[in-house]
């Protein structure tokens, strides 16, 4: 943590900004394609939105549905045909990367990734990489919507943590302030207006998001609540009409599941990691044949365990969910899953 | 609650004994979303609802639930899953109680997006041919038809074609048949470098949630779907454009002959792609070719599983 500076941008200089940030970098803003918005790199021509809440996460920007691990390449001795050789080449790209236009809630879904890619013991080298080349300009949500609930899960509209900027609209641009290191160097070099004079102004538009937004539910003894369920029927009566598709895992930014194939084609291939979900029945899927989560309604069971138990037990409390409502919106079959949490609350309540 | 839900509750309680568990629509987390509503009891009827946004195709599950007695709320679209399930054998109508709802259309969530914010909607109503959203800054009022999915705009089956309860007088079809395959005939006016450019666009967007194989009530390989197979690998797991696009054709592709054109694929699809305009294609040459449409009756066979050496209209007989 830095002090924090603060620098302020005219509302008609914002486009010259996004221009600047993308002069040595790659930059991903957020973009609107037919209804839906998501988070592309930014090229001439592309004009960013950032007037709602993006409907799929940023976890694309460092954490790429489709990555390759190494290539590799059979090789025949032509001198003995029975035998060959493998050989294999490393694949690490990690640009220096600017993403713009993240809420709080996804620039917090990076620190439950952080917990399982940078684990000090075994890192991985790809997400290590890219990450920390890459850094996060949030915007303060000041109009959260009513299925947020990033207040339940410990964040809020303002909240800074995982962010190296945070910029707030004030009446006449935006204000902008340096939450890490790397965030006020970045800062620095772009020659921005002094933003004191703004801090007030920006402190109440904070204090007035921050108000906003209502907790939905109270994570206090969830943990235990959702394993005493463990083996009711309560997720099968519950999700009954999940369609066990992926379209809220694929939309979360904690959701870090991934998939390692091979993908080869004649003497030659690639191991590519692709993202993977919990509510997929190959996901669980063992060699065998024997699949430990045969229905929807274990799948599903794991996915509010994982968030809400089995995750924030391993790893000091913290929670896999940044409450940024996306799986709620987008779902389908309108499973909520606030409700999923209040009903179980209910009725661990009601099994003691 | 209206008097047809009402209605329904009513029926539904009588039928509850014969079933395992009723598929209805139920109260969503706001008045424009609802969801599917699995009824195991009397007090789960306290969400029903049936309304304009009664959109989901509750046919999708009975795929999932072939070995159980279900009950079932369906639009007429929504029918004609059931009816095609059953020609295929897929299940057993003995098993099945069915509540048919006579539908004049029902709204696309996404047409009501792109003329308004709808994430702080606090009342719906239908008022003759309006439809009045409040949101907690303002009213607007819509007409309907500017709302309603495009397949409520050409359907001819806006009665139930299987049902063993009907809620309410059957309806007669008053819209334009010509309208069917209009989007489709409008893309194709497009050169063919634009229709590549259009759906390379369109489809690199897809996250392959498999949200439109998901809910495809004739989706019926589901565990066992090459999209996701090792075993066979026809495809990989990446996310590039040749995949995604193999995808979509593969499902058209499966759904020959077998497709009800209930639309669910497009209105799930979490990235807004218009992949019905796809399966409307393959609808489009099924009728021209076999004169056949999915799920109408249930004593018909689906074209694709006889094999005629000659086909009364394919271009090859007069070879």
């Amino acid at each position: 943590m830095v002090m924090s500076m603060s620098w302020f941008i005219p509302e008609n200089e914002f486009d010259i900004f996004v221009k600047n940030l993308s002069k040595k970098r790659r930059l991903f803003v957020p973009v609107k394609e037919n209804s839906i918005v998501r988070f592309v790199e930014f090229k001439d021509g592309i004009k960013p939105y950032f007037e709602k809440q993006a409907t799929s996460s940023a976890k694309n920007t460092i954490f790429p549905q489709t990555e390759t691990l190494f290539r590799f390449e059979y090789k025949k001795d032509p001198k003995d045909l029975k035998k060959f050789s493998v050989e294999i080449s490393e694949t690490i790209e990690a640009p220096e990367t600017v993403v713009l236009g993240t809420r709080p809630c996804d620039a917090r879904g990076f620190l439950v990734f952080d917990k399982v890619f940078l684990n000090p013991k075994h890192p991985d080298i790809y997400y290590q990489n890219r990450r920390e080349k890459s850094l996060f300009i949030t915007m303060t949500c000041t109009d959260p919507e009513p299925t947020c609930f990033c207040k339940a899960v410990g964040s809020s509209p303002a909240d800074s943590l995982g962010s190296d900027i945070l910029i707030t609209k004030v009446k006449d641009g935006f204000f902008v302030e340096t939450i890490t290191e790397k965030g006020e160097k970045l800062l620095n070099e772009l020659n921005l207006k002094d933003g004191d004079a703004y801090s007030k102004e920006a402190e109440k538009v904070k204090d007035e998001a921050n108000e906003k937004l209502e907790s939905p539910f109270d994570t206090k003894g969830l943990s235990t609540d959702i394993l005493k369920l463990f083996n009711t029927n309560f997720w099968e009566k519950e999700l009954a009409h999940c369609l066990s598709c992926g379209v809220c895992t694929y939309l979360c930014p904690t959701c870090y599941c991934f998939n390692i194939t091979d993908e080869t084609s004649d003497s030659e291939g690639e191991r590519i990691r692709t993202w993977d979900a919990c509510m997929f029945f190959h996901f669980t899927l063992e060699g065998s044949g024997h699949n430990p989560r045969p229905t929807k309604a274990e799948r599903f069971r794991n996915r509010v365990g994982h968030k809400f138990s089995y995750f924030p037990d391993r790893y000091d409390g913290m929670i896999a969910c940044c409450g940024c409502g996306r799986c709620i919106k987008s779902c389908p079959a309108s499973v909520d899953i606030r409700k999923v949490i209040i009903d179980l609350k209910e009725a661990a309540n009601e099994s003691a | 609650m209206t008097d047809r839900e009402e209605k329904i509750s009513e029926l539904i309680k009588n039928e509850l004994n014969n079933v395992d568990f009723f598929i209805a629509y139920g109260r969503g987390y706001d008045p424009i979303h609802v969801k599917p509503l699995f009824v195991y009891e009397e007090k789960d009827l306290d969400d029903l609802v049936m309304n304009i946004f009664c959109i989901h195709n509750n046919a999708s599950y009975l795929k999932t639930v072939k070995d159980k007695k279900v009950g079932i709320v369906v639009k007429g679209c929504d029918s004609r899953a059931v009816v095609q399930l059953i020609q295929e054998g897929l299940i057993n109508r003995d098993n099945l109680r069915i509540i048919g709802i006579p539908c004049t259309g029902v709204i696309s969530i996404k047409k009501l997006k792109e003329k308004m914010d709808i994430s702080r909607v606090t009342e719906a109503k239908v008022e003759s041919d309006s439809v009045i959203i409040k949101t907690s800054d303002e009213e607007k009022r819509f007409e309907k038809d500017d709302l309603l999915a495009d397949k409520c705009l050409w359907c001819q089956y806006p009665t139930p074609v299987i049902y063993d309860h009907l809620v309410g007088e059957t309806i007669e079809p008053s819209r334009p048949k010509e309208l069917e395959y209009k989007i489709v005939e409008e893309m194709e006016k497009e050169d063919l470098n634009v229709r590549f450019e259009y759906w390379n666009k369109e489809l690199s967007r897809c996250i392959r949630c498999y949200a439109c194989r998901n809910v495809c009530p004739m989706c019926v390989c589901q565990d066992q779907c090459v999209m996701e197979s090792r075993n066979p690998h026809w495809i990989s797991l990446k996310s590039n454009i040749t995949e995604k696009v193999m995808i979509q054709l593969i499902h058209a592709i499966h759904l020959a002959g077998r497709c009800v054109s209930c639309g669910e694929c497009e209105r799930v699809c979490p990235m807004d792609i218009p992949i019905f305009k796809i399966k409307q294609k393959m609808n489009q040459i099924v009728e021209e070719l076999f004169d056949y449409k999915a799920g109408i009756d249930l004593e018909a066979t689906p074209p694709l599983y006889t094999f005629q050496v000659e086909e009364a209209k394919i271009k090859e007989r007069e070879w």
